[in-house]
């Protein structure tokens, strides 16, 4: 079974042979939720946030694990989460790359839109 | 394929993030391309159910994330569940690899109670008549009933088919049947040819007409699908110039289990026959994984002989499979012969073309069977 090793994303690091890639758009009104596969979590021995799904990781550094702690773990809007992360950073300009972040998690399948 | 980048590494920082754990050779299947040992009879001493406990409590020790279960068909070890259970409690993502035969309705809830999380269940054809040629056994009917209550059960799916020139002509068909199935991925496992496989390397090989119908197939499907379906193609590496990128490196992130306690770097390593595996029943994982001789044997660089030491892709293929490189030039440190670059090459090249040449005179010879008492050329 050929592993292959890629990262895909100056925020991620992912190991797996199963992964989609298509070009997906978001709203920051959108609301997000986890895909039921894909489990977000600390991973004490890598000292870093990990999403784990079927045979495959994808660890996160520390700005993607927390756009996803706050925008989807949170339960908020794209908007309401950017809103938190600038505001924690002082950083305004922070939600075109939050949006852009999520639109690649969405692409990647790990997150959809909460119904 | 993915394309090594330059994000954060996960390359596992010296961890076996992959742990398969082969609970057992038996299975009812007779695949002749199964990756078990030709010898697997002789594997009897199987481990117990609080070996295996203590090995995945070791496991998540070093790191190990995602954990396997297959086999041979692992279902047929009872003790499958109470694993599951116990794995998924010591924070492993669970999947299990199945043929499918050995589950009905009860024994998937007890699973997804047990808070297995995917299944990845092989399907050899779209009918049941050519699945009966190439697994012996009359299953087809089953392990498509088997898909149906997998998902009716909520398990995230791959479907894997294992490829060889006999159901490559079903790509379309099995794409079709994928999608009726609703599963979320479809892997293509075009044969790697090793232990049952290699025996019948000469029946299995596909053309590469065939290939590239194949591939023709799966171009179409993706677009059509979009993320439906996830289609995943592994290259047959006899018909590729480069060779795969064998589980990213030996002793790198992958640490395999063998029903018998044997800790292999991959599933096929026990077939290089001058490297003698550690024993989980005689040594701690640590020191397995960290320091035994076969672990380090190929680990990193330091081993590579020309052409692979100079090479500019050393860090992306590793100098390809170590199984492969053995079973074909007889030394395991040698490049895979896949590669262009490899002076042996033309092994590869004379393979491809003497199948091809017996299917043009239409030359057949029947297939191998994995059993216990299968008559192996000698």
């Amino acid at each position: 079974m050929p592993l292959t090793f890629f990262a895909t994303h100056p925020l991620i690091a992912s190991l797996g042979r199963l992964e989609m890639t298509t070009e997906q758009r978001l709203s920051p009104g959108e609301v997000m939720e986890f895909h039921p596969s894909f489990h977000f979590r600390w991973e004490e021995p890598q000292q870093a946030y990990v999403l784990l799904y079927p045979e495959g990781i994808v660890k996160l550094n520390t700005t993607a694990a927390e756009i996803l702690d706050v925008c989807v773990r949170g339960d908020r809007s794209i908007a309401e989460g950017s809103a938190i992360l600038a505001s924690r950073y002082e950083h305004p300009r922070i939600e075109a790359e939050i949006l852009d972040f999520m639109e690649l998690a969405y692409a990647k399948g790990w997150i959809r839109p909460k119904t | 394929m993915p394309k090594a980048g330059s994000g954060p590494r996960l390359d596992g920082l010296g961890m076996p993030l992959w742990l398969v754990v082969e609970l057992t050779y038996k299975c009812p299947l007779k695949c002749p391309w199964c990756s078990n040992p030709v010898d697997f009879d002789r594997y009897r001493n199987e481990i117990t159910t609080d070996e295996w406990k203590a090995l995945l409590r070791e496991g998540r020790r070093l790191g190990s994330l995602q954990l396997g279960f297959t086999g041979g068909e692992p279902t047929l070890r009872k003790d499958l569940d109470e694993l599951v259970a116990y794995a998924d409690h010591l924070g492993y993502y669970t999947n299990l690899i199945t043929s499918g035969v050995g589950l009905d309705q009860e024994r998937i809830r007890s699973l997804k109670r047990a808070g297995l999380k995917q299944v990845q269940l092989s399907l050899q054809a779209c009918d049941s008549e050519l699945s009966e040629k190439l697994t012996g056994l009359d299953v087809w009917k089953h392990k498509i009933d088997i898909a149906y209550a997998l998902k009716a059960e909520g398990f995230p799916m791959v479907l894997n088919v294992p490829i060889s020139r006999y159901n490559i002509g079903q790509t379309e068909a099995l794409i079709d049947l994928a999608a009726d199935l609703g599963v979320e991925y479809l892997e293509f496992a075009n044969l790697q040819y090793y232990n049952w496989a290699l025996i019948n390397r000469s029946e299995l090989l596909p053309t590469r007409e065939q290939l590239r119908c194949s591939e023709e197939a799966v171009a179409r499907a993706r677009k059509k699908l979009g993320t439906r379906l996830t289609i995943y193609f592994v290259v047959p590496d006899y018909f590729d110039d480069k060779p795969k990128a064998c589980m990213n490196g030996w002793g790198a992130i992958h640490l395999t289990i063998a029903p018998d306690g044997t800790a292999l770097p991959c599933q096929e390593a026990r077939l290089i026959k001058d490297i003698t595996f550690p024993n989980v029943r005689e040594h701690g994982l640590d020191w397995i994984w960290h320091n035994s001789p076969a672990f380090m044997k190929f680990r990193g660089d330091d081993w590579m002989k020309e052409p692979c030491r100079s090479c500019s892709e050393k860090e992306k293929d590793f100098g390809g499979c170590r199984c492969q490189a053995f079973l074909l030039t007889g030394d395991a440190s040698n490049t895979d012969p896949v590669c262009r670059k490899s002076p042996h090459r033309h092994l590869i090249d004379d393979i491809v073309s003497a199948a091809a040449e017996r299917r043009k005179q239409g030359r057949e010879e029947p297939l191998i069977m994995r059993e216990r008492k299968a008559s192996l050329p000698s």
